[in-house]
């Protein structure tokens, strides 16, 4: 396999690459097993780190907070955060001036602005109304939003000129060529993407944190605050494993998605990969 | 780590958390009236018909408002003295449905009904009777520091708070008072538990809240905190209510001032803050009403 | 609202944005540091090196920042890491960015097709030359929009320390509610405006960059 950075390597080179791999294998299982053993003798990993997962009635809360507050949370965000996208983008692709600037502003507000800055003035502004879970979703709704509305605009963009010009051609009016043909054709194309804001929201469901939320986060704090388990780190991890395993399946889902649409000969709306290193 | 312990232990204390839980944790023995007659059309005959009542109480201040995780049920001083007024409605402590209101939703909580009730270290201020009811003073109590074992000697008091990092709530006026009046380095964390685990590990030096709070987690381990000084404000905790609620205010001043001269006022703080080996303090004298 | 609650506000969002662009500053720094070293490893020829950073990148970007804050400003103190709160911050926003630094690496190196580094081999440039002539200047021109991205993301990113015990712009707006009720609206716009324009400056340091190594494509 020949890179940009390197030429196909031959028979030496071969036999020398062997050699390095083998040596930063060990190097890397001695730094891991150093940094293990390190966890070990202070106690962070030891058995009794972990005996509060081995109770049912905290899997059980875990669980619970997991299902109705953390993915119920992230789910119900996404879908308001798609119709407001849906709605956000249509108002940037209008033409009269007084609709497309109000919608650009908007858009470009809520993505400069941090997530969590957002929770804590919906919750202190509203949160009489609101309550913590919809201080939280609303956020999200306007953050995850605002950026699939970018999404949403890129990937009606995305659509082959000649599809409008044809439908313009036999007389259908703006609105309709964005309802009836652009979007639907957009819409399958921006799937995978949608599916990666998914994963960011998820994370970001975790800031609710801060104006006390329920969720898995406030459920581990609980747990490493009770002074028989004091276990801050085993808590820490396992919250940070259930995140990973959900997220990285998201991840392959998005992937998969993506590429069944270039067999089928759509092209899938990149998500800028930045975009996922949005607020935690 | 500060608390190093065995697997034997661990499991020993877990075991012996499940079954507290199960137990219900002290004054199961509250009072519940019969069936008790309120004027129809006031809050308290709503709830007692209703036969159940939400009230608002912290989740994650041992001593005052607590829930062992994984329990359905908190334990606390606040707890207890929720019960007393429930059981005056005619409720039993099964029905109350308790929910976590952390410092900051108190008054939203109340105002929108999401709560009937909030006993959460609720300190009586104008400010808050401008939006809320506040039924009080049941206890008195006063900014003060925790500090470790080590440096109780070191830091005696206020005075020796000049650079010094000190932990507590975001947004909360105790940070305020320590940070302009005694030049303290703040440290905002959530919640005092959090604050606690830091000083515990070190990071910062002293927790500065309500003593009553602080007391809570010195009697955890009280070989290793030390709560010191004098209070330095006075905090004087009420029980939250829908505002211009001229009939509730009556029944819970009256609740508790029973409480006080009946013994369930002893029996609440001694199964609880008492537990530390403080003696249940003087009953404060209840404001005559409750708004501003 | 009187002029005693502005001059509060100007000096406590000042206050906040020296240590939010202090926890970005050193955050950004370590972040392109360890990132960059991380996309190395992704592209490099020694399988264990490749897995290492395909590891990292999947684990810290799937975790929550909240949560890696908890594990380095609660949990690790555990094993005697004691740094300051500041540090532990910058280290926790660090690693979290690293693996999205990392990405950006790795896809910037991958736009440059091979033929390039064969071609700069075919005129007699050694390794070093054709990375250095050739290879960097197209991924450095290709990395540097999404990299820009992830720097913004950063930026609001370091609010999450206010949770954590940093005394930051966010934290800001607690802290002026509690003093002056009704100026919620104010304060937000106050410390939005702040972030805005941190956002703005670093796009515009960006456009800049890719206006300069820019070569018609």
């Amino acid at each position: 396999m020949s890179t940009v950075l390197f030429d196909t390597p031959g028979p030496r080179a071969l036999a020398r690459q062997r050699i390095y791999t083998v040596i930063t294998a060990v190097v890397l299982g001695a730094l891991l097993a150093a940094a293990l053993w390190q966890l070990w003798t202070k106690e962070m990993i030891t058995p009794d780190q972990w005996v509060a997962f081995t109770e049912p009635r905290i899997l059980v809360a875990l669980l619970e907070e997991l299902v109705v507050a953390t993915l119920a949370g992230a789910a119900v965000a996404i879908v308001l955060a798609v119709a407001f996208g849906a709605v956000f983008a249509a108002g940037r692709l209008a033409d009269p001036a007084w609709i497309r600037l109000p919608c650009w502003a908007v858009i470009e507000f809520f993505r400069a602005v941090p997530l969590l800055l957002m929770i804590y003035v919906l919750f202190y502004g509203f949160g009489s109304t609101l309550g913590t879970f919809w201080s939280l979703v609303l956020a999200l709704m306007l953050y995850n939003g605002s950026v699939l509305a970018e999404i949403f605009r890129a990937g009606i963009q995305a659509v082959p000129k000649g599809q409008s010009e044809a439908a313009y051609a036999i007389g259908m009016t703006k609105s309709q060529v964005l309802v009836q043909i652009l979007a639907p054709q957009a819409l399958r194309s921006m799937l995978p993407a949608i599916i990666s804001q998914c994963v960011v929201a998820l994370k970001d469901t975790t800031l609710g944190f801060a104006i006390g939320a329920s969720g898995i986060v406030d459920v581990g704090e609980r747990i490493y605050l009770a002074r028989v388990y004091d276990n801050p780190f085993a808590v820490g991890i396992v919250l940070a494993a259930v995140f990973i395993v959900i997220n990285y399946s998201l991840s392959r889902l998005a992937v998969y998605l993506e590429s069944r649409m270039r067999q089928q000969g759509t092209q899938a709306v990149h998500v800028n990969e930045a975009e996922e290193a949005q607020p935690a | 780590m500060a608390l190093k312990k065995t697997k034997a232990f661990a499991t020993m204390a877990a075991l012996a958390l499940t079954l507290a839980a199960c137990g219900g944790g002290g004054g199961d023995d509250v009072a519940v009236e019969d069936s008790p007659e309120f004027d129809s059309g006031t809050t308290m005959a709503e709830l007692a018909d209703a036969g159940k009542v939400t009230i608002g109480v912290k989740f994650d201040q041992p001593g005052i408002g607590y829930m062992p995780p994984g329990a359905d049920v908190p334990e606390g001083f606040d707890i207890e003295m929720a019960k007393i007024v429930a059981g005056k409605l005619g409720i039993a402590p099964e029905d109350i449905t308790w929910k976590e209101t952390v410092s900051d939703n108190r008054e939203p909580f109340l105002e929108n009904g999401t709560v009937d009730l909030v006993l959460a270290s609720y300190s009586i201020t104008p400010e808050r009777r401008e939006v809320v009811g506040q039924a009080g003073p049941y206890y008195v109590t006063g900014q003060q520091l925790l500090v470790r074992e080590e440096d109780k000697d070191k830091i005696t008091g206020p005075d020796d708070l000049e650079g010094v990092k000190t932990c507590s709530v975001t947004g909360s006026t105790s940070i305020k008072t320590v940070e302009e009046e005694f030049g303290a380095e703040p440290v905002p964390f959530d919640t005092y538990s959090a604050c606690v685990t830091q000083l515990e590990n070190g990071s910062v030096d002293v927790v500065t809240t309500d003593g009553a709070i602080l007391l809570g987690y010195a009697a955890e381990t009280p070989d290793e905190l030390e709560v010191v000084g004098e209070a330095f404000s006075e905090e004087r905790y009420g029980i939250g209510f829908q505002k211009d609620d001229a009939e509730m205010c009556e029944f819970l001043t009256t609740t508790l001032t029973d409480s006080f001269e009946d013994g369930s006022y002893d029996e609440a703080f001694q199964s609880t803050l008492g537990e530390s080996g403080v003696e249940t303090p003087e009953p404060p004298a209840v404001d005559e009403g409750c708004t501003a | 609202m009187g002029p005693e609650y502005f001059s509060e506000l100007i000096s406590r969002l000042a206050d906040g944005f020296v240590v939010t662009l202090q926890l970005l500053g050193w955050s950004l720094l370590f972040s392109t540091i360890i990132g960059t070293a991380l996309g190395a490893m992704r592209v490099s020829p020694l399988a264990p090196l490749r897995a290492f950073g395909t590891a990292y990148v999947n684990i810290f970007r799937n975790t929550p920042l909240v949560v890696l804050f908890l594990i380095v400003v609660v949990g690790l103190p555990g094993i005697g890491f004691l740094p300051s709160f500041f540090w532990r911050a910058v280290m926790a926003l660090s690693l979290y960015t690293a693996a999205f630094v990392c990405e950006c690496v790795r896809s910037g190196v991958n736009t440059v097709e091979a033929g390039q580094a064969e071609a700069a081999r075919s005129i007699g440039m050694d390794f070093g030359q054709s990375l250095r002539f050739v290879v960097l200047p197209q991924a450095f021109r290709a990395v540097i929009p999404p990299l820009a991205s992830v720097y913004i993301a950063l930026t609001k990113n370091t609010s999450v320390a206010a949770v954590f015990g940093i005394t930051e712009a966010t934290y800001q707006l607690s802290n002026l509610i509690r003093d002056f009720p009704g100026s919620l609206w104010v304060n937000f716009i106050g410390i939005a405006l702040g972030y805005i324009l941190i956002v703005a400056v670093i796009s515009a340091i960006a456009n800049m960059f890719e206006r300069r190594v820019g070569v018609a494509a």
